[in-house]
């Protein structure tokens, strides 16, 4: 078992096999992406409330989820790399970061740009919305530790632990709609019981959301090949693979 | 956009929130963009390094 582990996330094996399977997430990504943009522009229906402005929800919301799906891979890898000291994982650790932060970043400003016509303003500094900024601030410190640390392994150790650490904040903004009063609305989707929302426009946010996960797969694995690369750059195989390229 | 008939203006004009729902897509867009141009960017940057690295060594040689 541990001799089949060692071999499949061999940083050489895994930049051979990833090269394989990173159009079967990144075709698909670009369809369903498509085929849910389309879905929620010219079929969902306008909502009674909010008008046109709450089709900013089709990227909100998926971002969001994401935001917190990326942190928690991240995080969890970065545990495998530390406990096990498997180098992959502190791989896809450190590749997942930077999409991360991106996906936080969008939730953020478009968060802020439905804010401002629904709510009267662009920021306000609430559960919700702070946690969320922490999110972000916790995706920078763990980039600014691999990138100012010059032993790799040092690295892996701080910025892991750091991210370890900052999972104390995941429940606290999946919660903070509930635990304390905010502007931000309630979960319109993750509810036991039937969701608040038009089956035309959960359609298409369930699609985005696919989408957005999809991109994320193709994007790590090819950060993570780069990645794969760098951190070998003096072992053979990166070099007898360098000069035939 | 249930009106009877569809026009293109009517959807850009996105019931008067174009400017809060076309700059969200499009920070999105851009968000996604760089973040593929950046790895294939960083790929190439990769790749030169370990080249001049061996060409480096064979010159000591």
């Amino acid at each position: 078992m541990w001799a089949w582990i060692q071999k499949f996330s061999s940083p050489k094996y895994f930049y051979d096999m990833s090269a394989k399977l990173i159009p079967w997430f990144a075709i698909p990504a670009l369809v369903i992406g498509v085929y849910g943009l389309y879905l929620g522009f010219f079929v969902a229906p306008t909502d009674y409330q909010q008008g046109e402005s709450y089709r900013i929800i089709f990227i909100h919301v998926p971002a969001a989820w994401m935001s917190l799906f990326i942190y928690m891979v991240m995080a969890i890898s970065a545990g495998i790399g530390l406990i096990w000291q498997i180098r992959l994982a502190d791989v896809i650790a450190a590749s997942s970061a930077p999409i991360g932060a991106s996906f936080t970043f969008v939730a953020l400003v478009t968060g802020s740009l439905w804010g401002k016509p629904m709510w009267g303003t662009y920021w306000v500094w609430d559960a919700r919305l702070t946690s969320e900024l922490i999110l972000l601030f916790l995706y920078f410190g763990y980039m600014a530790l691999q990138a100012s640390i010059e032993d790799q392994r040092m690295a892996d150790k701080a910025s892991g632990l750091l991210a370890i650490v900052g999972v104390v904040n995941i429940p606290i903004i999946h919660y903070s709609v509930e635990w304390w009063n905010t502007l931000h609305q309630g979960a319109t989707v993750t509810k036991l019981d039937k969701p608040s929302i038009h089956i035309d426009m959960l359609i298409p946010l369930l699609l985005m959301a696919l989408a957005f996960k999809l991109f994320y797969a193709t994007m790590v694995l090819v950060r993570a090949r780069n990645e794969a690369l760098y951190r070998d750059r003096n072992r053979r195989w990166v070099r007898e693979l360098v000069e035939k390229l | 956009m249930n009106g009877s008939e569809f026009s293109w203006s009517e959807f850009f004009a996105m019931g008067g929130y174009a400017f809060f729902v076309w700059t969200s897509y499009g920070l999105t867009f851009a968000v996604i963009a760089l973040n593929i141009i950046m790895p294939v960017m960083h790929r190439k940057k990769v790749i030169n390094r370990v080249k001049r690295a061996i060409r480096r060594e064979q010159l000591q040689q």
